[in-house]
């Protein structure tokens, strides 16, 4: 089978569609480049009738809801979960990884949970904070102007409270605190846990002609139609198109190479089109991959050549170590004063958290080093499959019985309607070059591309900052008159520390610097090897911050762009 | 098993049947183009399903797993267990019995401890009242339910017999099937799933759970009646608008 090239050279082929690549598709489509934008997965707007899962009913489907077909339940917007058909990835032995991939356009920007989180100056200093890791090459005030950017462009609800670490930003008002996150507000302050309004893209108010204002349907992980939730395809690369930018977008297209010249520079990209299970190549000036994390991780590993023995940009041998992902360890307490509820309102909010906990602790008086935040949920929500399976099992707080049958059921199920509050922390993880993918040369996915192999494990300062978590988490439910559902987790369970890959929020495998040695990618996320392809996703951050992550991919996304604009002006690329 | 052990014990069995490890199709030719025809007929109300997991959801409903027995058992088991109660109804209108067929499908691992249960349970009717459960009256069924309906909480229930087991996952699936049902969600009296504006809790709510806003937090928020203006900043990040 011959591999079919076409004749037109792009400016830009942008490897994947999610945050980075759609913002990179927006802003150089902006600046008048010609741009191809290639992706795994189908063509996805949220507002088409055929895939909308927004405003659907557990009663539409069969299954009410349950997540037999997608990890977070039918109706979440992700083409894909830690599971893919066909795609599958491998471990080294004692180790875990799970690695979630959205196959669609804008990816997993259609499902999150929007919680936009600017980096802080100390995020970006962690090895001068306290000796572990290592500092990024840039600092707060390289990427401030590109948050307000992003947060002028985007929006984002929240609130100028003048934290340090927390910073301020542009922010659309919030929503008014839900009962039980009043609840919650009392019981961390109690416990000196400060708590203040939430920080997610949503639009709670307009912030153009182009897309709608929130209308508090709670359904963000749907992927809102009206666009009133920040994805990739919605806000950025739809946008870029109607502005008039030449912007191809190649679909169920699976990237498995860079293709490079003599010279060693990129001069393209070959992908497996999932159509007709053929090889195809197109051709660029540059190539910017944000295929995530580790997929680019992957494509470069995989992109062998006479002039690249050991893969693209991989002459420090880097590519796909220093991977990490958030920490997480989440708790739900059943508050009795929150039973018997009055059904008269509707409290579905915004898709999320209305309050939010950032990080309040002094780490050098606790044995672990970075901190994490506090994501609230709770309310009457939405019945699917689920509700009710054990419909009266607080009873036994009570001293009744719990089973039986009967008309009872019927008053039990009311009298415990949202009264629970749970609580995650999502925190920050010290980057290990001892933690990485690498390719697995004995597995291929169904496209013959092989795949990659994880080896990944947590340290005592995961796993105590997740003791932490739960420490904090069982004073909080008791500050609300509340008892800690389930038992606390032990030691021999890690304290209840998710496993790597299950926050979704992995960063690090094409970290950058300015050493090459010691990093994949300069400062502008250009490959320190081959000067024409850069990195938008999360691969070149230095660390994850207790922070998610999407808001600083956003932000140096756009400021790789502006670089890459200014290069090919300037004719250095 | 306490809730959330059966809950990760749920999602655990969903994931096995999507990697299609515990996938036992009897497909013919015959009843594949039926599945074709169905997909074709109900993309008008897809629900947002791919195609590839419409043609799974066609699949499993063209699967037969409870005999017409069986699901008349339910049926009788589910209205002992949640009466219909004016004017929501109850299981039946609900679609009870057609839930936990699919789900039963849908999630191989419950199917022999349904499908073990319903013999138990005709076998009990039998050996005690000499009729199948569906045919016993109200007064005998109730009497076989009391001896199963109550778990020993402090034991996981993977340990309890398959009578106890049995019936705590009928009431679970009777319950979830009642709850997400439209007849069901009426008798919840959930009343979002539907554009509003949010403007923060009723003050009646407010003072029922003995909570009050904070004037400084609700004078950052959002002042509904501004939502549709464009918003713009000063340099410092102050909203004007």
């Amino acid at each position: 089978m011959q591999i079919k090239e076409s004749s037109e050279v792009y400016d830009v082929i942008i490897v994947g569609s999610g945050a980075g690549g759609g913002m990179a598709t927006k802003q150089l489509a902006d600046a008048g480049l010609n741009v191809a934008v290639v992706e795994a997965g189908p063509f996805f707007d949220p507002k088409d009738p055929k895939t909308m899962t927004q405003f659907k009913w557990a009663y539409e489907s069969p299954r009410r809801g349950a997540g037999t077909d997608r990890a977070f339940g039918e109706w979440d917007m992700s083409y894909g979960d830690w599971e893919v058909e066909g795609e599958p990835y491998t471990h080294a032995k004692g180790t875990e990884f799970k690695w979630w991939r959205s196959r669609m356009l804008g990816g997993r920007t259609n499902h999150w949970g929007r919680i936009s989180l600017r980096f802080g100056p100390k995020d970006f200093k962690g090895k001068t904070r306290d000796g572990h890791g290592d500092d990024w090459p840039i600092g707060y005030e390289d990427v401030k102007p590109y948050y307000d950017k992003v947060d002028k462009l985007i929006g984002v609800y929240g609130t100028n409270e003048g934290l340090e670490n927390d910073p301020d930003g542009f922010f659309l008002p919030p929503p008014k605190p839900r009962l039980h996150e009043l609840f919650y507000i009392n019981g961390a302050k109690k416990s000196n846990v400060p708590v203040i309004p939430g920080r997610l893209s949503m639009l709670t108010k307009k912030i153009n002609d182009d897309r709608g204002v929130c209308f508090y349907c709670g359904q963000c992980n749907r992927s809102c139609s009206v666009y009133a939730d920040f994805s990739a395809g919605s806000c950025l690369i739809f946008p870029a198109q109607k502005s008039g930018g030449r912007v191809k977008i190649f679909v169920n297209s699976m990237v498995r190479e860079v293709t490079t010249n003599a010279e060693g520079k990129a001069t393209g990209v070959s992908y497996i089109s999932k159509d007709d299970r053929k090889e195809y190549k197109l051709k660029a000036k540059v190539v910017v991959l944000a295929a995530s994390a580790c997929s680019s991780a992957r494509i470069l590993l995989n992109s062998k050549s006479k002039q690249h023995p050991n893969g693209l940009g991989n002459s420090s041998d880097l590519v796909g170590r220093y991977l990490h992902d958030s920490t997480g360890a989440d708790r739900a307490g059943f508050v009795p004063k929150l039973m018997n509820r009055k059904v008269s309102y509707n409290e579905d909010g915004t898709g999320g958290m209305h309050v939010y906990s950032p990080w309040w602790g002094d780490n050098s008086k606790l044995d672990f080093p970075r901190g994490y935040h506090i994501e609230v949920g709770g309310g009457m929500g939405n019945p699917n499959y689920g509700f009710g399976l054990n419909p009266n099992e607080f009873n036994k707080f009570f001293g009744l019985k719990v089973g039986g049958y009967g008309d009872g059921l019927r008053k039990d199920v009311k009298k415990y309607y949202g009264s629970i509050v749970g609580m995650a922390g999502r925190g920050e993880a010290i980057a290990r070059k001892e933690n990485y993918c690498e390719i697995d040369p004995t597995t291929v996915d169904q496209y013959g591309i092989p795949v990659l192999k994880f080896n990944y494990k947590w340290s005592d300062f995961e796993i105590n900052q997740a003791k932490h978590m739960h420490d904090t988490f069982e004073e909080i439910i008791h500050n609300m008159g509340g008892i800690p559902l389930g038992d606390k987790p032990t030691k021999e369970q890690d304290y209840g520390l998710h496993k790597p890959g299950e926050i979704i929020h992995e960063v690090g495998t094409t970290r950058m610097g300015n050493d090459p040695k010691t990093s994949v990618t300069n400062k502008f996320q250009q490959l320190h090897d081959v000067d024409n392809v850069f990195i938008v996703d999360a691969g070149p951050f230095v660390s994850q911050a207790d922070k998610n992550c999407t808001w600083t991919i956003l932000a140096l996304s756009w400021r790789a762009s502006d670089y890459i604009i200014e290069q090919l002006k300037a004719q250095n690329i | 098993m306490d809730r959330r052990k059966s809950l990760q014990t749920l999602i655990l069995g969903g994931a096995a049947a999507g990697t299609g490890m515990a996938f036992n199709s009897c497909t013919t030719k015959e009843s594949a183009e039926t599945i074709t025809e169905n997909i074709a007929e109900s993309s008008e109300h897809y629900f947002g399903r791919t195609p590839a997991e419409l043609e799974r959801i066609e699949k499993l409903n063209a699967e037969q797993l409870f005999t017409e027995h069986d699901m008349e058992t339910i049926e009788a088991l589910s209205v002992v267990i949640l009466p219909p109660k004016e004017p929501h109804g109850g299981p039946i209108e609900a679609g009870v019995p057609e839930f936990i067929e699919f789900i039963a499908k849908d999630m191989p691992y419950m199917a022999p401890t349904l499908v073990g249960g319903l013999m138990w349970l005709d076998h009990k009717s039998n050996t005690d009242y000499g009729t199948e459960f569906k045919s016993a009256t109200l007064a005998q069924k109730k009497e076989i339910c009391d001896q199963i309906c109550w778990h020993d909480t402090e034991v996981p229930l993977s340990e309890q017999p398959l009578e106890i087991q049995f019936f705590f996952m009928m009431r679970g699936l009777t319950v979830t099937g009642y709850y997400t049902s439209k007849v069901g969600i009426a008798d919840l009296g959930y009343k979002g799933n539907q554009p509003n504006v949010w403007d923060g809790v009723p003050q009646d709510v407010l003072d029922q759970h003995g909570v009050a806003y904070d004037p400084e937090w609700i004078a950052k928020c959002i002042d509904q009646s501004t939502r549709n203006t464009i918003a713009t900043w000063d340099d410092k990040g102050n909203l004007l608008t």
